[in-house]
């Protein structure tokens, strides 16, 4: 298969950025997003006619979150539910032009072409996106009961691997499925219930001094999210942060 | 495959312990002679890396990154694999030695030191898998019986199951690095079981 690519090269977060467009041929149906990237990289290197185009990867199976692009407007590609790493070239027909850019939003700025800086994510999470446990041993499983129903909605929640595209796909650049997600798993269980009032609190204010927009409830972030992290994450959010509302003003250790 | 290859995501938990301790320790600071060392060996690698580039070449005769590295790959899928035997690992052994020169002298790493390079990223830690190459292919020689998850071809019983040789092999290792090119230092853990009768898993019957 031949493509036609239109990638946004941006030296660093400063320089301006501008679309440049390559070619690539002969890429098999089966190859990966990132595959055909790897191909066009290794092109643009043996005939020294740029500097390989920059993107994040890491587990190249759809876990670590590592590799979001917006390719031809979508966050991910045109397909539901899998990361860049996931979406294969028979997606596209023989001959497509493919615009690639990177996340765009305020609190993630750009590093180098199509990688981003989403340790704003990584600031929302030490805020309060754990529990305190006691080191050593591990508690046998099952010793403290969790009920189905709980146990799977947490478990879906945990599914967000931080990639970043509900912030991307929204026009206000709103991180609330990332930390609804985060919250809502940590909610939905006994364990994360001590410190559940702090941390929403915590979070949720971090979110917004990192310059992420507010949530207008378009839900185009649900639509986009490669986890299918539900909406109702969100909700959940709202509710634990009311909850908060009402616990009146507790500090850690008091 | 995702629980085997993905293993590196688990912390091991003898390690809690000693990592809770350090959320008290305050910032370590880089002021020190052994960070300046560091810092001084890893910018000379780096350095090294881009010379290839610099030189005058002859048209293909600098190669990616990534063509080495699927190059060992090769090397350890066929001859370092689930199967293997002291021919074939011997041979790999030489090939890994080879490659390795190979890469140091050809490898072409684009753009510079200072900015963001994820090629030079790769290139680094593709160094490092040649080290790694070797060790697993030095172990592999090693042990020359049937263990786990690997078959020694020369050490199967007659009707080609696995053989293992609880005599000389029943012990843990550890393989001490002794800078590079040297040969690692074994260290060997026995083990011995005290309540437990050894056997050999069957899957015929
Ligand atoms: S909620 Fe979905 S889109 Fe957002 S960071 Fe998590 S996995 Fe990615
Ligand atoms: S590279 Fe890890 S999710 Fe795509």
């Amino acid at each position: 298969m031949n493509f036609t690519l239109h990638i946004w090269r941006q030296e660093n977060a400063k320089a301006k950025g501008r679309f440049e467009t390559y070619k690539v041929s002969d890429i098999s149906s089966d190859c990966s997003f990132l595959e055909m990237l790897d191909i066009l990289n290794e092109q643009l290197i043996n005939d020294h006619i740029a500097h390989p185009v920059c993107f994040d990867n890491d587990c190249r199976e759809g876990i670590c979150g590592m590799c979001g692009l917006y390719i031809n407007g979508r966050p991910h590609g045109n397909d539901d539910g899998i990361t860049t790493c996931q979406l294969h070239m028979r997606k596209f027909n023989d001959g497509d032009e493919i615009w690639i850019e990177p996340w765009r939003a305020k609190a993630f700025p750009v590093i180098c072409d199509l990688v981003v800086d989403r340790s704003a994510f990584d600031k929302i999470i030490q805020a309060g996106g754990y529990i305190s446990v006691t080191t050593g041993g591990v508690p046998d499983a099952n010793t403290i009961p969790v009920a189905k129903r709980f146990a799977d909605m947490a478990m879906d929640a945990a599914e967000c691997i931080g990639c970043g595209a509900c912030v991307a796909a929204c026009k206000n650049a709103s991180a609330m499925l990332f930390v609804g997600a985060k919250v809502a798993h940590l909610a939905l269980l006994p364990q994360g219930q001590v410190e559940a009032n702090e941390r929403v609190k915590k979070m949720v204010c971090r979110m917004d001094e990192l310059g992420f927009g507010s949530c207008t409830n378009t839900y185009a972030c649900e639509a986009e999210c490669p986890k299918q992290i539900k909406r109702q994450n969100i909700a959940r959010l709202n509710r634990e942060w009311i909850k908060q509302l009402f616990s009146g003003n507790h500090k850690p250790n008091e | 495959m995702q629980g085997l290859a993905d293993g590196y995501f688990v912390l091991p938990y003898t390690l809690q312990n000693y990592l809770a301790d350090q959320i008290t320790v305050g910032h370590i600071s880089t002021d020190t002679p052994e960070f300046d060392e560091a810092e001084q060996s890893v910018r000379q690698r780096e350095e090294r890396l881009m010379e290839n580039g610099k030189r005058k070449t002859e048209n293909g005769e600098l190669h990616t990154v990534d063509h080495y590295h699927k190059a060992l790959g090769k090397i350890m899928w066929e001859y370092v694999g689930m199967s293997r035997n002291e021919e074939s690992l011997t041979k790999a052994a030489t090939m890994i030695d080879e490659l390795e020169n190979e890469f140091w002298q050809h490898v072409q790493v684009p753009g510079d030191i200072e900015s963001f390079n994820p090629e030079m990223e790769k290139a680094l830690r593709l160094a490092d898998y040649f080290e790694l190459a070797r060790l697993i292919t030095a172990d592999a020689l090693h042990r020359k019986e049937s263990c786990g998850g690997h078959f020694r071809t020369e050490s199967q019983t007659e009707d080609g199951e696995t053989l293992r040789d609880d005599q000389n092999y029943m012990y843990v290792a550890a393989w001490e690095y002794q800078g590079h090119g040297q040969p690692e230092t074994l260290h060997k853990e026995p083990l011995n079981y005290e309540h437990i009768q050894i056997a050999t898993r069957n899957y015929k019957n």
